[in-house]
């Protein structure tokens, strides 16, 4: 008995989720390749400089907005079935979220796709940020429109079940993954109104021409409003997985339920009040704002700290298990021999070098030095490219089988695949670090100048051109690995008992305090807290109107 | 609830490591006068659609202002920065000067290469800075904000010279207002 007896219906949409997932995951890469091919200038015989914005656009939609909101969607519900002991409470509404979801990110990836298309009306390299007046095709806008809602309705099917659940337990304390799950979806539900509003109310009727003129800092600034609490919404289920499950696989046990339950919380009072930080460089925001921005910035680095913590606590415990001693000779005892365990620690290891060159992304001016240049993807290719996305990969060689009741394939192949990502990322991640300290600027197909001469602080252009190239193209292949295994163990694999249990936490909920569950009391707090953060500078904004000062669409 | 003191201990510390930060971030700010872009000092937009007709982008270039400072009235425009592409835009070493840019069409970035010059200019905000160059030489400008088809075709570059070889003659004067 494992998942997909128990819950058959849930395992049909989580493994729906995933599909689209992975199928995003293998388009959205090779992007990626092709881009660090051109912009190194190492091959440049696939697209044009100027298509390469339409290939750049697929990158940052495919990966950063659709795999993981179906990776999270597909992760979310199999955790929230599996602790509630609940099938989705209707599988009609379960089905309707999901194919609006994937009905939204069809129309959006037809308008990106049609740019690549020589004679098509359609385009949409705006760049996954969209920032008008660069316009794009209504569809673009209308399918992200539907993908976000599609997810609202998600977690309202988990609401649901969640309610129907506490009907039956008056008194309990939520369970561990349902309580992150709920927190997560609070936070994002905060978050992505913003963009909601952005393209629902502004850019939707400008596509389709009902206004003609676009003030561009008002719905740059709701993107951003929402921009910095997705990347929590992209890492908060890969730290579900670090608190549920690595603790498991390392083969001990989770260090503290309470303290889990608190970082979730800071996730959601400090998420999103700080997305000015990154309009540090834009006019019409004042300084205030941006220093207010700074100090709330760096305290959200303490949830993450704490989990540093507790996850390489738990680490130990499993590996003083297992048999290991000594102060740092425990790490051998870890089973470095198992895909799913290795991919969630590299996957760790790397977050925390991203979450310092992050530190300097947040301190104001000393990002001046670094702001849009190649230092940016240099960052976010650690936290949402390897953290949220290494650790997806790895926990799906886990999750997998209990969907399926069939074990895994090719686990040799399994083992290779976090390995070889974490030795792509680290040529190509280090490398466009540097080249942003030297000024070479991201989103850009041809970073020479005539004009321009870098002159870097560490290493040689042409040194960091490379690695980014091979690193790049190490990262594919760690990708076709990761799909091959994928694909052989979705229908092949041999039968037999899967292991699918959690073992509870050394302090577990008996110890937490009542108040940790009260979501009504914490959703509140982050109400204010945005309020306080967001209503005058966006109130002055919007008093010269909406749509004013106004520019002109520029459609791309 | 029970915290282990190790988790005490290390919580302790990272609290004390973000008050390190907050401080060497406000320190640079009061102290180094390590600004950061901000709005016009009036707090006024400008319309996109008129800004080059009329008002002081009507006429981009350097002006010079009081005790001996200057002004930059820059456009980021598809694609090209005016003044500095083409022609580089020459100023003086060691005067304090502030920019003024701003977009006539879609969002641009300003980047001085190799410095900590770095601002967003978009439509209808005008991005205000002050700055000193303390070098003699030729400094290279890339807009690294993502502006079109073109986009990475759009440069400069920016001359500093001794002061006392400044050219004036090639000021902009106020009175073209
Ligand atoms: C095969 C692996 C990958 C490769 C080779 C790769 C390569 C790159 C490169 C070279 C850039 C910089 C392009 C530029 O600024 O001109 C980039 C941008 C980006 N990548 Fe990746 N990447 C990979 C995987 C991922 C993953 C897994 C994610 C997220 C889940 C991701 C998210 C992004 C985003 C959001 C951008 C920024 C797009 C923009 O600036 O508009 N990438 N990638
Ligand atoms: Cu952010
Ligand atoms: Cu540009």
């Amino acid at each position: 008995m494992t998942f997909v007896d128990r819950y058959p219906d849930a395992t049909r949409i989580v493994k729906a989720s995933f599909i689209v997932a992975f199928t995003a995951l293998g388009i959205g890469g090779l992007f990626g390749l092709i881009q660090a091919l051109h912009r190194t200038g190492t091959f440049r015989g696939i697209v044009s400089s100027v298509q390469y914005y339409d290939v750049l656009t697929g990158h940052g939609v495919l990966l950063a907005l659709v795999f993981t909101t179906f990776f999270i969607v597909g992760l979310y519900q199999w955790g929230v079935s599996r602790s509630l002991e609940r099938e989705p409470e209707n599988m009609t509404f379960a089905w309707s979220w999901f194919w609006m979801m994937t009905v939204g990110t069809v129309l959006t990836t037809i308008a990106i796709l049609g740019g690549l298309i020589p004679g098509t009306e359609i385009s949409a390299a705006v760049l996954y940020t969209f920032y008008p007046p660069l316009q794009a095709h209504p569809l673009f806008y209308i399918g992200a429109a539907l993908l976000v809602v599609g997810s609202w309705l998600a977690a309202a099917d988990w609401f649901w079940s969640f309610r129907k659940w506490r009907q039956k337990n008056p008194d309990a304390t939520i369970p561990l993954q349902t309580y992150m799950v709920l927190f997560t979806m609070l936070m994002w539900y905060v978050c992505s109104i913003g963009v909601a509003l952005e393209v629902v109310v502004l850019l939707i009727p400008w596509s389709l021409g009902l206004v003609t003129n676009i003030d561009p800092l008002l719905p740059r600034t709701l993107f951003w409003y929402f921009g910095h609490a997705v990347v929590y919404f992209w890492l908060l289920p890969a730290y579900f997985v670090w608190y549920s499950i690595l603790p498991k696989l390392s083969g001990g046990r989770l260090f503290s339920d309470s303290l889990t339950r608190i970082v979730f919380i800071l996730f959601l009072l400090l998420s999103t009040p700080i997305g000015f930080h990154h309009q540090y460089a834009d006019p019409g925001i004042t300084l205030g704002y941006k220093i207010w921005a700074v100090i709330s910035t760096l305290l959200i680095l303490l949830p993450s700290l704490m989990t540093a913590f507790t996850v390489i606590s738990s680490m130990e415990h499993g590996a003083r298990q297992r048999g290991g001693s000594g102060y740092f000779a425990w790490m051998g005892a870890l089973p470095w021999n198992r895909p799913a365990f290795v991919g969630c620690a590299l996957a760790g290891i790397m977050f925390a070098a991203g979450g310092f060159s992050g530190m300097i992304n947040a301190s104001l001016n000393i990002d001046m030095l670094i702001h849009n240049t190649a230092w940016i993807p240099g960052h976010f290719h650690l936290t949402v490219g390897t953290a949220s996305a290494l650790t997806f990969m790895a926990i799906t060689y886990w999750i997998l089988p209990q969907l399926t009741g069939r074990n895994l394939k090719f686990k040799k192949l399994a083992l290779a695949q976090p390995y070889t990502w974490f030795a792509g990322m680290t040529l190509m991640s280090n490398a466009l670090h540097r080249a942003g300290l030297a000024g070479i600027p991201r989103r850009v197909s041809e970073p020479e100048y005539r004009t321009v001469t870098y002159d870097p602080p560490f290493g040689t252009v042409s040194e960091m051109q490379w690695q980014v190239a091979l690193g790049g193209t190490i990262l594919f292949i760690s990708l076709i690995f990761f799909l091959v295994v994928v694909v052989a163990s979705w229908r092949g694999g041999e039968e037999g008992p899967i292991d699918d249990t959690l073992p509870a936490p050394l302090s577990g909920p008996e110890h937490s305090p009542k108040i940790l569950d009260n979501m009504k009391l914490w959703i509140g707090i982050a109400i204010v807290l945005v309020l306080l953060a967001y209503t005058l500078p966006l109130a002055d904004m919007v008093m010269d109107g909406l749509f004013s000062p106004g520019a002109p669409p520029s459609p791309v | 609830m029970h915290i282990h003191r190790f988790e005490k201990l290390w919580i302790g510390l990272s609290l004390f490591l973000i008050a390190c930060f907050i401080g060497i971030v406000m320190f640079g700010f009061t102290v180094l006068d390590l600004k950061v872009p901000g709005g016009d000092r009036s707090g006024k937009t400008v319309d996109p659609k008129t800004v080059m007709a009329e008002g002081p982008f009507s006429n981009p270039g350097v002006r010079e202002a009081e005790n001996g400072e200057y002004d930059v009235y820059m456009l980021a425009q598809k694609f090209l920065f005016r003044p500095s592409s083409g022609q580089p835009l020459v100023l003086p070493k060691g005067k304090r000067v502030t920019f003024h840019i701003t977009s006539p069409d879609v969002i641009h970035g300003f980047e001085v290469v190799g410095t900590n010059i770095n601002a967003m200019a978009i439509p209808g905000q005008i991005a205000t800075f002050t700055t000193i160059f303390p070098k003699t030489g030729t400094y290279g400008v890339i807009c690294h904000e993502y502006c079109g088809a073109a986009h990475h075709t759009m440069q400069g570059q920016i001359k500093v010279v001794p002061a006392s070889e400044y050219d004036e003659s090639n000021l902009v004067s106020t009175s073209a207002n």
